[in-house]
C-alpha cells in the first residue's frame, strides 16, 4: 500500500472553467448573476418582469438552465431579450463549462447584464461556481419561512435574496413569517440584500431594479 | 443529487493520479465543508456507479465533514457554527462573521503496491 497526498479541490476542473468565465466577463466588463431557487419559486417570472420593466435602461441577456424543455427560454424570448437555453439532461445544476459555451453565443457586447437562471434546486447549484459576480437566491412565500435554516449553503453564499409571491401573504392564506426568513438569512449572511417582491403584480420590484443598476455601475 | 457531479470530478482526479502512479487506487480520503451539503450515502452510491468497469472500481471513500466556523465580532473567539441555532458559543450573541467554508477536497489516495 502506498499513500499519496493530493490536497486538491474536487471541483477544480469546474473552477478552471469558472475562472475562464470570470476573465471573459471581466474583459467585456459585464455583470453576471447566477439565480438559484427551488422549482416554481418564480425565477422566470421575475426575469420576464425585470427585462420588460427595465427595457429602456438595462439590456439583459439570459442563460436558461433546465433539465429538459425550452419552455423558459421561450418565455424569455417573448420579451425580445437574447436567451440561450442549456438542457442538462438530468443533471441538477449548471456547470461552468456549459455557461462558458453559452456566454460565447450571447451578443455580450450589446448587453448590460447577464442573468443565469440555474436549474430549479436549492442545494446542488450552490456548490458549482459559474464565474458569476454573485448568486441571487429566490424564495417564494409558499415554500415556507424555514428554508434559510434548512438550506443554509445558498443563503450563506448569496449576494441577494428575493422573497417572491408576497401578494399571497394578504388574506392570511400562508403562514410565511417574513421576519423569521429574513432574520435567519441575515444570521447566515450579514451582508445579504433582501427584497420582498411580487413578480406577478410588481410590488417591491423597484428596490431590486435599483440594486441591479447600482451593481452594474459599481462594476 | 449533485453528488453525481462531485463523484465524476473526484474519480477523474483519482484516475489521473492512478495513471501517474501506475497503481490501482484502493481508497480515498475526502473532506467536505458544511455548506457543500454532501450526503455520504449519495456520494458513495454515485462513485460506485461511475467507477464500475474502470480502474477505480471498488474504491473505498473515507468522508470527513468539517464544521463551518465563525468568528464572534464581540468576544473575538472562533467557534463551530450550529446551523440550526447560529450563535456564538461563548457569549451567545449573533454578531459574528462566517469564515470561509472548507470546501470539497480530495486529501489523499491509497494505492495498491505489489
Amino acid at each position: 500500500m502506498k499513500k499519496v497526498d493530493i490536497a486538491k479541490k474536487i471541483l477544480s476542473e469546474n473552477d478552471k472553467h469558472a475562472f475562464e468565465n470570470v476573465m471573459f466577463l471581466g474583459q467585456h466588463k459585464k455583470l453576471c448573476l447566477n439565480m438559484i431557487s427551488s422549482p416554481g419559486s418564480g425565477k422566470t417570472t421575475i426575469l420576464t418582469r425585470t427585462i420588460t420593466d427595465l427595457k429602456s435602461k438595462i439590456r439583459v441577456g439570459v442563460i436558461e438552465g433546465d433539465i429538459q424543455t425550452d419552455i423558459d427560454a421561450e418565455r424569455i424570448s417573448r420579451t425580445k431579450a437574447p436567451v440561450i437555453q442549456i438542457n442538462t439532461n438530468g443533471a441538477c445544476h449548471l456547470s461552468a463549462v456549459q455557461v462558458s459555451a453559452a456566454l460565447k453565443k450571447l451578443p455580450v457586447q450589446d448587453l448590460d447584464l447577464i442573468i443565469i437562471e440555474n436549474v430549479g434546486n436549492l442545494v446542488c447549484p450552490s456548490d458549482f461556481d459559474l464565474g458569476e459576480h454573485g448568486k441571487i437566491v429566490v424564495l417564494s412565500a409558499a415554500e415556507g419561512d424555514d428554508k434559510p435554516i434548512k438550506y443554509p449553503g445558498i443563503f450563506a453564499k448569496a449576494k441577494a435574496l428575493l422573497i417572491n409571491k408576497i401578494d399571497l401573504l394578504e388574506g392570511g392564506l400562508l403562514d410565511f413569517d417574513i421576519e423569521r426568513a429574513t432574520t435567519d438569512a441575515r444570521r447566515l449572511n450579514k451582508d445579504i440584500k433582501i427584497f420582498s417582491v411580487s413578480a406577478r403584480n410588481g410590488e417591491g420590484m423597484n428596490a431590486w431594479y435599483d440594486w441591479l443598476a447600482e451593481s452594474i455601475k459599481a462594476l | 443529487m449533485h453528488e453525481a457531479g462531485i463523484a465524476q470530478s473526484l474519480l477523474a482526479i483519482i484516475s489521473e493520479e492512478a495513471a501517474r502512479q501506475n497503481a490501482r487506487p484502493i481508497s480515498a480520503k475526502i473532506s467536505c465543508g458544511t455548506l457543500s451539503g454532501v450526503n455520504d450515502e449519495a456520494l458513495r452510491f454515485a462513485a460506485e456507479a461511475i467507477a464500475k468497469d474502470t480502474p477505480c472500481e471498488g474504491i473505498k471513500l473515507e468522508i470527513e465533514h468539517k464544521p463551518l466556523q465563525a468568528q464572534c465580532r464581540d468576544c473575538n473567539i472562533t467557534f463551530d457554527v450550529e446551523l440550526s441555532q447560529p450563535r456564538c458559543s461563548a457569549c451567545g450573541g449573533e454578531n459574528f462573521k462566517l469564515l470561509p467554508d472548507a470546501g470539497l477536497i480530495l486529501e489523499e489516495v491509497e494505492f495498491q503496491t505489489d
